[in-house]
């Protein structure tokens, strides 16, 4: 094994990290729940259209979802049963809105589709990407940000390292630990498709120090795979939070920072995380669309375990799998540090869905009252971004977004650190996403008003260009009326001399239309300037 | 649910809290206070008393009167570290009326009619100072001699009893400059050391060096503890040295040497206590290191040059002014950014 050098992200905190509860039991596959909620929007990007109406009978993998456009992943009937209807349904987000869902109710058959399996090192790499986002393969790690749209390298960089991201750093959460111990070697031959696509130098794959069992897991499948994986290597790294975070593990392993806003390719690296790297090889060689995932089920539990869930399975009957204690009051989806309470337990399990945590107010004491900022720079310190989160509070308490944009607002990746150490107990975090979401909405407002703009701009160059065209047809019809005249007359004349006065008095009209006509056409193009697509943004 | 219907993430947090950062730093103040208490007697107690209640009790009212939570912002600690400075930068035996004056200025002025915690631009310990050494200089500027009872100096703070001469005498440094410019040229820094054996110890001022020395040994098990970095510090005490190296080894006979300086005054306590205060301070990392850097030369040119015996005061409130600018020219590149600098 050779001896990487690694490096440092300024920052960090060490939480407890609670993960021993859930790893002492086996992956476990959850019973059949009583339905199943299917969100159609499950990734970064469009929102597939549904493929399914009430009552039709889907099998399980079948597609339900068409991915709508290039950012956007397919979605999958999770079992066999028949579509109760397609509607709102609760979703599994912090605003407690609803989402537009396939609602499946199991026939207890589970009867699989045909598969398609392919042998993926024929095809064709726009073949592959096609497939990745036909079998619904999005990143697992909880950006659910669409695979296949990830597998093209910069065309002027070469690729130097690929990430394969198994750091899993949230305190609580260990489904990619329990994935990497037992399903190792298809780990990494997932990553290796992704090697075959995207060609890097090296394959590292990062691994917190705190679970070597999966290092060492990793270590004998890699092995075991001999030379074809020659440049992967597994790399343990220091237990610090968010080293699981894309751009952290990368500046540890690489030494290289990722500017907000950049292509990580564009510094010639990419990122997957495990449970990604897994689930496309099920896609692509087992013909297997992406309809489960490992859920950690653990806190005020009796049984913290991790179970292989089907999407769209309701989280309150997940959570029932290990037995919450009385006092549990509610489902953490994710981890404490990133994670959120479910508003409604009914909500389903989603791709993104890699823990579920009963709360109890014994395990996450409430907030104290928030003290005045003492400036004391704690924040500052472990901010992983290098921001001062303490200038962007003061700015985003009084609502002056222009100096927290000043501050690098949009670098904050909220991974929580600043609001874990403050001693004013200031949900540092809360106030960044207020900040983020009133300058997104400034945003959007001033789009709005833009295409306000240029449509009524371009409504008065319509207006103004068909009064134009209505005085040239005119003009037009005068001048041919006026030669159409001018010529009887001509005709006339050489007969008869008693209309003289009349043939005199048609070439002046027919010369005044004509001077009408060309005055109207100089003016024309002044006014057809305006835009010449003006609902473009 | 309800209860935890608008709470967010993160679910976890540290077990840190204003009032423990407060805690922590009156707890570094104990092995100074002792070392004060034990070279110059009792007084200095009996001032803690009268600060901490005065302020407790100024705080209080002006929170009442700013219809703040009276529980949660008086049990932060915060307006206890501002009497402890005070008691500590004040003459153990002034009267008791000058530090109350000291106390309430600080608390309600300089803290409370600012918005209170968090809120205040100045130091309130070091405006208290600098509002009394302005109005009430030769009261400000005796120190209590050695080896004084409780009973004697008590009354001195009282006024109980008609004022004693070998109650009191100059500080070190005051005794260094007047002794220097009375001499005229045949003074040196040597000749006034030898002439005042008593007051001048083997680095500062006698017995005042071990208090110094023990507000060092506080102010380092704070830089341990993560309550303070070592930035303030280091450029303070890196600020004083400089400067008084250069000039001593320019001229020996007319500038005592740099260890003098370090151990001598306020330069300890003002370099891990109140230099250090995070409201007023500079926040960056090179932001501190100027900020306190400036105050390091400005302690040194009061002190040396100016009319004040000890510059700590002004030092700090001059730089506490500069902050803004500082903190906005020396914002640290980002993550990723490291080419490109904040304008």
């Amino acid at each position: 094994m050779s001896v990487l050098q690694l490096f440092k992200f300024k920052g960090g905190v060490k939480p407890a990290t609670n993960k021993t509860q859930s790893v002492t039991q086996p992956i476990t596959t959850a019973p059949m729940p009583s339905v199943l909620a299917v969100p159609l929007h499950q990734s970064v990007g469009g929102t597939p259209r549904p493929l399914v109406q009430a009552g039709d009978k889907v099998l399980k993998g079948q597609k339900i979802g068409e991915a709508d456009g290039w950012v956007s992943a397919a979605v999958h009937a999770p079992t066999s049963g028949t579509v109760r209807e397609v509607t709102l349904y609760p979703a599994a987000h912090p605003s407690g809105l609803s989402a537009s869902s396939v609602i499946i109710e199991p026939d207890g058959e589970d009867r699989w589709i045909e598969h398609a399996p392919v042998d993926y090192k024929n095809l064709a790499p726009e073949r592959i990407r096609t497939l990745l986002q036909e079998a619904g393969v999005v990143g697992m790690g909880g950006a659910v940000f669409p695979t296949h749209a990830k597998t093209q390298a910069s065309r002027t960089v070469p690729m130097e390292e690929m990430i394969i991201n198994g750091a899993e750093c949230e305190p609580f959460i260990t489904c990619d630990d329990l994935l990497m111990r037992e399903r190792a070697e298809e780990v990494l031959r997932g990553a290796g498709i992704f090697r075959d696509l995207l060609m890097p130098t090296r394959v590292l794959i990062g691994i917190e120090d705190n679970k070597p069992e999966a290092a060492a897991a990793m270590r004998v499948a890699l092995e075991k795979l001999g030379p074809d994986f020659a440049e992967f290597e597994v790399v343990a790294v220091p237990t610090l939070y968010p080293a699981g975070g894309a751009k952290q593990l990368i500046r540890v392993l690489t030494g290289k920072e990722v500017p907000n806003g950049t292509r990580s390719t564009d510094m010639g690296v990419q990122c997957f995380n495990v449970a990604t790297v897994y689930s496309a090889w099920r896609a692509l060689v087992h013909g297997e669309p992406l309809i489960s995932r490992i859920v950690t089920v653990t806190g005020n539990v009796e049984e913290p375990r991790n179970y292989e869930v089907l999407i769209g399975a309701p989280m309150s009957e997940v959570l029932a799998l290990g037995q919450p204690n009385a006092d549990t009051d509610g489902i953490l989806m994710g981890g404490p540090m990133m994670g959120f309470l479910v508003p409604d337990m009914s909500a389903p399990v989603v791709k993104a869905t890699n823990c579920l945590i009963a709360h109890s107010p014994a395990l996450f004491p409430p907030n104290e009252p928030e003290m005045p900022c003492i400036r004391c720079g704690s924040c500052a310190e472990v901010c992983p971004h290098e921001l001062q989160p303490f200038e962007l509070y003061w700015h985003a308490r009084s609502k002056n977004f222009d100096k927290v944009k000043s501050f690098y607002i949009n670098d904050c990746i909220e991974c929580g650190c600043c609001s874990f150490v403050c001693p004013s107990h200031i949900p540092l975090v809360q106030y960044f996403r207020f900040a983020k979401s009133e300058i997104w909405a400034q945003n959007q407002d001033k789009r709005n008003a833009d295409e306000a703009k240029s449509r009524f701009e371009f409504k008065q160059y319509r207006e103004e260009r068909d009064k134009q065209e209505k005085a040239e047809k005119l003009a037009k019809a005068a001048a041919v009326q006026a030669a159409k005249k001018a010529a009887e007359a001509a005709a006339a004349s050489s007969g008869e001399t008693t209309e003289a006065t009349a043939i005199e008095a048609d070439p002046k009209k027919a010369a005044i239309a004509a001077a009408m006509a060309r005055a109207a056409a100089q003016r024309a193009p002044a006014i057809a300037t305006p835009s010449a697509t003006p609902l473009s943004e | 649910m309800t209860p935890m219907e608008f709470s967010t993430s993160p679910y976890l947090l540290k077990e840190v809290s204003v009032q423990r950062v407060m805690l922590q730093v009156l707890l570094a103040l104990l092995p100074g206070i002792a070392a004060h208490v034990w070279f110059f007697g009792p007084a200095l107690l009996v001032q803690l008393a009268i600060t901490t209640s005065a302020a407790l009790l100024a705080e209080a009212v002006m929170l009442k009167v700013r219809g703040r939570p009276l529980n949660m912002f008086l049990s932060d600690l915060s307006v206890v570290v501002t009497a402890w400075l005070i008691a500590l930068t004040f003459p153990s035996i002034a009267p008791w009326w000058l530090t109350l004056i000291g106390t309430l200025f600080a608390v309600v002025v300089g803290k409370q009619l600012y918005g209170g915690l968090g809120q205040n631009p100045f130091n309130p310990a070091m405006v208290a100072f600098a509002v009394c050494i302005v109005s009430f200089p030769a009261l400000m500027s005796q120190w209590p001699a050695e080896g004084q009872n409780l009973s004697a100096q008590v009354a001195s703070i009282f006024g109980t009893a008609p004022k004693l001469d070998g109650l009191s005498s100059a500080t070190p440094l005051d005794v260094l400059k007047t002794g220097l410019k009375l001499g005229g040229d045949e003074a040196s820094v040597s000749s006034v050391m030898a002439a005042h054996a008593n007051t001048f110890g083997l680095m500062g001022g006698h017995g005042l060096e071990w208090v110094a020395f023990a507000y060092l040994l506080g102010g380092l098990w704070l830089v341990r503890e993560k309550i303070i970095t070592w930035h303030i510090p280091t450029a303070f005490l890196a600020g004083i040295s400089l400067l008084s190296t250069a000039l001593w080894l320019f001229n020996s006979a007319a500038f005592a040497n740099p260890l003098f300086h370090l151990f001598a005054g306020g330069t300890m306590l003002g370099a891990f206590f109140i230099a250090t205060d995070p409201v007023t301070g500079a926040t960056t990392p090179r932001g501190k290191l100027i900020f306190a850097g400036s105050v390091g030369v400005l302690v040194y040119l009061i002190r040396v040059f100016g009319g004040y015996p000890d510059g700590v005061a002004f030092a700090v409130l001059l730089m506490n002014i500069c902050v803004p600018l500082i903190d906005l020219y020396t914002q640290p590149p980002v993550f990723g950014n490291k080419a490109k600098r904040k304008k």
